[in-house]
């Protein structure tokens, strides 16, 4: 396969480095008269208070300050410029341009949300009408849109289960809740911090729940258990009604963690299996983009005898007029300084509408075949395979192990990801699901023309050949990036450890 | 329209049966075979579409054209407040380099987004005198929120003593945040001529349980804390942290928190180049010291500089990560993922176009053509404004003695504008006050309006 990509390398300077006193990127509309002339400028702010030191910021003409910028995109990789973006869990697919073109809409871009309900009801009516799309494909009874992202929503759901339990007068009894070593690394750390501790269960040789472990676990101090569905290996716990119900009986409550949502829309719904709460990543299953790592969206949705508790304001409607309604007394109070990222949320109805309901269950059935296509056509290679049952079909992500290569020939899934890079490929999230050695989670996504999901195949076929045949070249990798490999441990060590242009002029001072 | 839909590109028949054949597999639904038959969803999803992008364009705006077209930009702050965006902020945060990757878990190919939120970081730094911020959080009250839990993780206390006068909204996501980790929140009092913080009522209620003393600079009501050296010595004479909110675009003119002794700054980030859109996305600040025992227990992504292993260039990457939960779990110094990381790269290119004399001209107008609004406002009979007695941002509290909060709205929203957030449930013994915003978007001529305006709801 030959190797067309080369990223772009500027070796761009910070900004502070471009900076050249006196330059400005801005001009401010003048004062008129009548303001500017009734003011005593030595008595803006009080004395004490003033600021005497001018903030160090870098002084740069308009074109300078776009030019760093565009050059630093230009060293950034993304969905709608690269090739493919196979990272496993996060899914990747294309990000709409419309939904952008919408998202800037001086009727959205301009809206404060403390104006009154009736200037803002388009936009009450959008996100009511969203909340309904999102219960419809989830099968829940009420959801709140205010999460800010994924692991907020998984915390706001623990919190919706605290608040249950409270109200049962069980809190005090009710400890723990239950996550699969399989879960991501967000359930554990949403769930202490919604106050409880967290009980890990084994996965049995398939993979899934193990039935046994889980009713070892569960009891009377148990709060809830969080699961996804398919599970982060990609297979879908087919045990899922058994699962709910050793958790019901032992008055827990089912948190569902709706990041692999993607698979499954118009085939099975989490409401339907048991699941009390889940959340869902709008920036994954429903195409909003990730921004390099947000803003992101993570509704929560809730069975009937929860939606008390959700956060305030909810969204009503009532005879076609819509309104946020404060009210709600047993709520677990507010989880964002507003509504949540609405200009997220306009991204994702705007997707939902576009796609349908036909629509989105073919992209569904198109992720599923794209990740089985993909992960069948690489589980028989020499360096790679597919733990817990290989032949079982993947949902729309497949977690492959590159244990083999590693044994083989001291080749590892890092090298691979990294060797990845080089094709103009993104890498697959690596070394986890935790309970996979050497862990490749792939997830190409509905989004992917076969002909991406080819070009990944030849090339992690190529890097196959290559571990087993000159594991040296390997070892170098990325070349083609705009920088080589990092040294991961001078960034953290406490006396390299450098996190603003500030501390870096005074470690260059001290030198 | 055609069956095959424009972003499913192997929705193909032809091509979706090759892929099948390659693989083995004779139809979809051998691919869900898994799913036990009694979960299977029989119907269909009930979601209208699909649709043109034509279609969707026409529906989506005719949607957002329901939202009222308002004379000016409201008057209204609190928390969100309407300023500039200038057009380079808009043209890079739509750069698909950057808008359509995730978070730079390869940094060798992701060096973009590394090096603009390490910027972004640390104008943050210069900006509020610290030495550290993190890469962002979703917003200022839940910056507050996670302020409070890494104090009480410091201090190993569990007290937390905010502003009677602070943002209500924030109270509220501060209460959530801090209540399954077993903190107190408790109310210090402020001055009734001022609006100052009572320092007797906070010696009263600081003590040995202490974690952190909090304030908001500008206040929620708008007015400049003057007590702020002293809240931060009382703070510190109890061991306790001094945690500081700010508004970051009154920094060009207001002395930085880490000149007054705050130990951990956290604000509100959106008024630095991002939109208002109806109160999200936003972007929380958060910053300390460059003290190993703080930089531990920071929450959220950290991005550093480093170089590469062969040849020594200078780079960027994540770094700290064993604080987060994707390598700590349950032991994670919070559970957050993904963050605002686009909203912070918009705040550096807003803070770059601005540069120190933008932030202080910026500081400026605000604070004059505020002035002039509330000398306007405050001269009509029947209106105070402000109601303390202090020196004010961009925000004012107006106080109606002859007509109600609500008439006065009404009122404006009949002639096409939103002016003050109501404080008459937010804080009723206020009586009926409103919290006006001015900023440098709002020209004399908006100001005279919304007066003339007022006068007419005042007299009618």
């Amino acid at each position: 396969m030959t190797t067309k990509f080369r990223q772009a390398d500027w070796a761009e300077p910070l900004i502070f480095e471009l900076s050249n006193k006196g330059r400005i990127g801005y001009q401010f509309p003048p004062l008129e008269p009548e303001i500017n002339d009734s003011l005593d400028p030595e008595n803006l702010v009080p004395e004490a208070l003033q600021r005497r030191e001018a903030p160090n910021l870098p002084e740069l003409s308009e074109i300078q300050v776009l030019r760093h910028y565009m050059h630093l995109s230009q060293m950034n990789y993304g969905v709608n410029s690269g090739l493919i973006y196979p990272l496993g869990s996060c899914t990747m697919k294309y990000n709409p341009i419309i939904n952008e073109v919408l998202a800037s809409h001086p009727k959205v871009t301009g809206l404060h949300p403390m104006q009154d309900d009736e200037t803002a009801q388009g936009i009450l009516k959008l996100l009511y009408t969203l909340k309904g799309y999102f219960l419809e494909v989830t099968g829940m009874d009420d959801a709140t849109l205010q999460p800010a992202a994924g692991a907020q929503g998984e915390w706001t759901g623990i919190m919706l289960i605290r608040q249950h339990h409270r109200d049962n007068g069980e809190l005090e009894k009710r400890t723990e809740i239950i996550i699969p070593d399989s879960g991501h690394g967000t359930n554990p750390a949403s769930a202490h911090m919604a106050g409880f501790k967290t009980v890990e269960i084994q996965s049995n040789d398939s993979g899934t729940v193990d039935l046994d472990a889980l009713t070892a676990a569960a009891g009377p101090q148990t709060a809830g258990l969080m699961l996804t569905n398919p599970n982060t290996i990609g297979v879908f716990e087919d045990q899922i009604t058994e699962i709910s119900e050793i958790v019901h009986d032992a008055g827990g409550l089912m948190y569902y963690d709706g990041a692999n949502l993607n698979a499954i829309m118009g085939w099975c719904r989490p409401g339907d299996m048991g699941f009390d709460v889940i959340h869902s990543n709008l920036h994954k299953t429903f195409s909003t983009p990730h921004g390099g790592g947000g803003p992101g969206s993570g509704p929560v949705g809730v069975k009937e005898f929860l939606a008390d508790f959700l956060p305030v304001p909810d969204i009503v409607e009532d005879g076609g007029v819509y309104s946020l309604d404060w009210d709600k007394p047993k709520s677990i109070g507010k989880v964002h300084g507003f509504y949540g990222n609405v200009n997220v949320v306009l991204k994702a109805y705007s997707y939902m509408v576009t796609m349908g309901g036909e629509g989105l269950k073919e992209s569904s059935e198109l992720s599923v075949l794209n990740a089985n296509y993909v992960s069948r056509k690489l589980k028989d290679l020499k360096g790679y395979e597919l733990t817990y049952d290989p032949e079982k079909p993947r949902k729309h992500e497949a977690a492959l192990s590159a244990s083999p290569m590693l044994n083989d020939t001291g080749v590892s899934a890092l090298y691979v990801s990294k060797k990845l890079l080089d094709y103009g490929l993104h890498a697959p999230t690596t070394y986890f699901p935790l309970i996979v050695p050497e862990a490749l989670m792939i997830e190409p996504t509905e989004s992917e023309p076969v002909e991406s999901l080819d070009a990944f195949i030849e090339a992690m076929t190529e890097i196959n050949e290559l571990a087993y045949e000159n594991p040296v070249e390997l070892l170098s990798a990325p070349h083609n990036t705009a920088v080589t490999k990092l040294d991961e441990v001078k960034a953290a060590h406490p006396k390299t450890i450098c996190l603003s242009w500030r501390r870096f002029c005074q470690i260059m001072s001290d030198e | 329209m055609s069956k095959i839909h424009r972003y499913l590109p192997n929705s193909v028949p032809e091509i979706k049966e090759k892929m099948m054949e390659d693989i083995g597999v004779s139809s979809i639904a051998d691919l869900y075979s898994d799913i036990p038959d009694e979960l299977v969803y029989k119907g269909v999803l009930e979601i209208p579409g699909p649709s043109t992008e034509a279609e969707v364009k026409a529906h989506v705006s005719g949607l957002l054209e329901e939202n009222a077209t308002l004379r000016c930009p409201p008057f209204m702050g609190g928390g969100v407040w309407p300023h500039y965006v200038p057009s380079v902020v808009d043209e890079v945060v739509h750069r698909a380099e950057f808008l359509t990757s995730y978070t730079p878990y390869q940094p060798e190919i992701s060096q973009g987004i590394l090096q603009s939120v390490f910027e972004y970081q640390s104008q943050v730094c210069e900006l509020v005198g610290m030495d550290v911020a993190n890469s962002s959080l979703y917003d200022w009250s839940t910056a507050v929120g996670e302020a409070a839990l890494m104090s009480s993780r410091i201090t190993r206390k569990t007290k937390v003593l905010v502003p009677d006068l602070m943002s209500p909204l924030r109270y509220s996501v501060l209460k959530t945040y801090t209540e399954p980790a077993g903190l107190s929140v408790e109310k210090v009092d402020h001055d009734e001529i001022t609006g100052l913080i009572d320092l007797e009522d906070l010696k009263d209620k600081v003590d040995g349980d202490t974690a952190a003393v909090y304030i908001e600079n500008p206040s929620y009501m708008g007015f400049v804390e003057e007590n702020a050296v002293d809240v931060g010595e009382i703070a510190h004479d109890n061991k306790a942290l001094y945690v500081v909110g700010v508004d970051p675009t009154s920094l060009g003119v207001l002395k930085a928190p880490g000149g007054y002794g705050a130990d951990i700054v956290c604000g509100e980030g959106q008024p630095l180049g991002n939109h208002m859109n109806y109160g999200g996305p936003l972007l929380g600040i958060l910053a300390c010291t460059h003290d190993n025992r703080y930089i531990r227990q920071m929450p959220g992504r950290i991005i550093g500089i480093t170089e590469t292993l062969k040849d020594q260039r200078r780079a960027y990457t994540m770094t700290l990560q064993t604080r987060e939960q994707h390598i700590r779990r349950e032991k994670a110094t919070s559970n957050i993922c993904s963050n605002q990381a686009l909203c912070a790269v918009a705040a550096g290119v807003y803070l770059s176009l601005m540069g120190p004399t933008g932030m202080r001209e910026l500081g400026e107008t605000i604070i004059s053509r505020a002035r002039y609004a509330q000398r306007k406002i405050g001269e009509m009979p029947g209106v105070r404004a402000p109601i303390f007695n202090s020196f004010h941002f961009k925000e004012f509290t107006v106080s109606f003695q002859h007509k109600s909060v609500d008439e006065v709205h009404r009122e404006l929203r009949a002639n096409g504008m939103q002016a003050g957030i109501p404080l008459t449930k937010q804080f009723p013994d206020l009586g009926e006050t409103s919290l006006f915003c001015v900023t440098e978007v709002h020209s004399k001529k908006n100001i005279d309006s919304l007066v003339s305006v007022l006068k007419e709801a005042l007299e009618g």
